[in-house]
């Protein structure tokens, strides 16, 4: 008898597994998604009453939901100057921790470690101290900088990865051959870590776009995206809440597409056959 | 590469062929020694090469070779200044080089993984250098498509080096190296990311591009056939010191001490106390008698050491005389004789390998045999027989 390829239940069992991760992953966002699509009669709460495009329509007219499209441009510009920031600081950072400085150690410690300090006394403490020095407490200022304190330690560690797997034959190659050191960061060194810097550059722009607690209270009288939602959970009462949701989400994703498109496209320019 | 380039190369008379032959006499004419006054290297409290002193001459072919670690690397790198020197001088032709950096030393380094910059494609890989030195365009163009011709890769200009196979990549590398025509090439385990096919085959490869430039290689392994079957010169290291310096062959045929008669593979070593040292006027050397505790005493040639002091002989495998126990028909100046068993017995193809052990110690020797022969002695396995090599074919190690 010859034998049927049969899968085995296991692997039906451990895809079962895998679906409900899944929907745990994605669900909350779903009934999100969902809602958003109300009727016009919808509430904030299931059941679904009809289906209509009504409520995404809503967030661009003349609803009071406060002021959407101004805290989307500010959150934009504001994780877009993070993500300047973070990739040129992670890079040099990168780069200053192959040589083995002394102090090193403690330095990458004292990195780390930041990260694990409770993001609320951050945003406590980049408040007071913008206070104390008289600087203007403003999203492009003090929670810049609150933003940094987040996105810089991790962007340094994903660099000091980036770095770690880097061989170093080729930077001695490329010196060997007579080339300085900025010829050899810009020809040789860039060219190989573009994709993943990108990758650094996307990842310091959601960190700083999605961010609530360390910007909570250090936004001064303007509000990024994430506190102006969280606003208007307070006062809005209608679907165009999960409207305005829906689309922050779509434009995260949208970002992330683009990126690894241009990751993808980076990588084959290096791999495919020229002319 | 087609008979057609290699005749231009070759030849190199004829006008037409004329750039060509520009490359033969730029790279012989460059080809320059390199020589190292006590260098050493400490990394903290660690010296990773000590006082190494060594004449390399120019256009020779000279292989350092050790164990990993033992510093040949390092003193490769500091010849190519990619490590600083920690005292002593290296100098390459008449030129003291400590203090100057790697790209103005007129060095050229192949790396173990070739570190083709694999967002390049073949062509901009061995432009590269020429660029560094500001080469015009027009110059550029010709010296990299000769030395794509040299490698027989044209074809393959337009290539990412990452769609290369090993062997393809090696030879990029090495044009890559040899198109700013440098004094002295320096190759670092050039072969080890090939298999045991490609790598013979390469090695015949870059033998025969140094040989006919006349350039100066001195290049890692740790591989001794490699070491050999390549060089002018070998040069065995271990913890950071030079152990020997020699031809292969003479290596081959008397390893100055028991390190390197170890590393060179399958050599009989038996250590004991040296009792008796006397001229040997056939060879210039000293016929000195060593007693093996438990087996007996050996007589071997080599530079004289104190009565009593502690030192081995070393036998090559394939220089002792496997014969029946009691067989009385050996030559007389065969002085050296042991008992042993037979415990396998493996047939490689040209050669067969008799592993034994010896009857009073239990030490292990090892005979290696033409398998045409041993097909016509025939001991088998479990056998007991008699070694016997002349003293001649023993060399004396004094440490």
């Amino acid at each position: 008898m010859a034998e049927t390829k049969k899968t085995p239940f296991s692997a039906h069992l451990l895809t079962g597994f895998f679906a409900l991760f899944v929907l745990f992953l994605y669900g909350p966002m779903i009934a999100v998604f969902l809602l958003s699509l109300q009727g016009p009669e919808g509430q904030l709460t299931f059941p679904m009453r009809g289906f209509s495009f009504h409520w995404i329509g809503a967030v661009f007219g003349q609803q009071r939901i406060g002021n959407f499209v101004e805290a989307f441009g500010r959150s934009f510009s504001l994780g877009l100057i993070v993500m300047v920031i973070t990739v040129v600081f992670s890079v040099l950072a990168g780069l200053a921790f192959r040589k083995n400085f002394r102090g090193s150690n403690l330095v990458f410690y004292l990195t780390i470690s930041s990260l694990i300090v409770p993001s609320i006394l951050v945003s406590l403490g980049v408040g007071v101290v913008f206070n104390l020095l008289n600087l203007p407490i403003q999203w492009y200022s003090s929670a810049l900088a609150g933003h940094l304190t987040w996105t810089l330690p991790f962007a340094f560690l994903i660099m000091l990865g980036i770095f770690g797997r880097f061989n170093p034959a080729y930077e001695e190659a490329a010196r060997d051959m007579g080339a300085s050191d900025s010829t050899t960061f810009w020809r040789i060194v860039f060219p190989l870590i573009a994709s993943s810097v990108i990758g650094v550059g996307l990842l310091g722009f959601t960190l700083s776009y999605d961010e609530f607690t360390r910007t909570s209270l250090i936004s001064g009288e303007t509000n990024t995206l994430p506190l102006e939602i969280f606003g208007m959970t307070t006062n809005v009462t209608s679907p165009a809440l999960y409207a305005l949701g829906t689309l922050t989400t779509i434009f995260s994703f949208l970002l992330i597409g683009i990126a690894l498109f241009t990751m993808q496209k980076l990588e084959q320019r290096q791999n495919k056959q020229e002319g | 590469m087609t008979t057609d380039a290699r005749k231009k190369l070759n030849g190199a008379t004829s006008a037409t062929h004329a750039a060509t032959g520009n490359i033969q006499n730029a790279l012989a004419d460059a080809a320059a020694g390199v020589s190292l006054r006590q260098v050493t290297k400490k990394y903290g409290p660690v010296t990773a090469v000590e006082s190494v002193t060594l004449d390399i001459p120019a256009g020779s072919y000279c292989c350092l070779l050790g164990p990993s670690g033992c510093g040949k690397t390092t003193v490769l790198r500091m010849i190519a200044g990619h490590e600083e020197i920690s005292s002593g001088d290296v100098l390459i032709g008449d030129r003291r080089v400590n203090d100057i950096p790697a790209a103005q030393r007129n060095t050229s380094m192949m790396f173990q993984s070739y570190a083709l910059f694999p967002h390049m494609t073949v062509w901009q890989n061995i432009e590269f250098g020429l660029e560094m030195k500001n080469i015009p365009e027009a110059e550029r163009k010709s010296r990299v498509g000769e030395m794509l011709e040299l490698v027989g890769l044209s074809h393959l200009a337009n290539r990412k080096s990452s769609q290369l196979s090993g062997g393809q990549q090696q030879r990029i590398a090495l044009a890559r190296a040899l198109v700013t025509r440098p004094q002295v090439l320096m190759l670092d385990e050039p072969l080890s990311a090939l298999d045991e096919n490609l790598r013979v085959q390469m090695r015949t490869e870059l033998r025969r591009i140094q040989k006919q430039f006349g350039m100066t290689f001195v290049q890692v392994t740790h591989h001794t056939e490699e070491a050999f079957s390549l060089s002018d010169m070998v040069v065995v290291m271990s913890n950071g010191r030079l152990d020997q310096v020699a031809t292969p062959s003479e290596m081959f045929r008397t390893p100055s001490s028991q390190f390197v008669a170890k590393f060179m593979g399958d050599n009989n070593i038996f250590q004991g106390k040296v009792r008796h040292c006397v001229p040997d006027p056939t060879s210039g050397l000293d016929l000195v008698e060593l007693e093996v505790e438990g087996i007996g005493s050996f007589y071997s040639r080599g530079q004289a050491a104190p009565i009593g002091s502690t030192a081995a002989c070393s036998v090559r495998p394939d220089l002792m005389q496997i014969a029946a126990v009691g067989n009385t028909s050996q030559p007389t100046h065969r002085a050296n004789h042991i008992t042993a068993r037979i415990v396998s017995i493996e047939m490689t193809g040209y050669v067969t390998r008799i592993v034994l052990m010896e009857e009073k110690t239990g030490k292990d020797i090892l005979c290696k045999v033409r398998t045409t022969d041993w097909e016509v002695e025939s001991f088998s396995e479990g056998q007991v027989v008699s070694l016997r090599w002349s003293e001649g074919n023993c060399v004396f190690l004094p440490y």
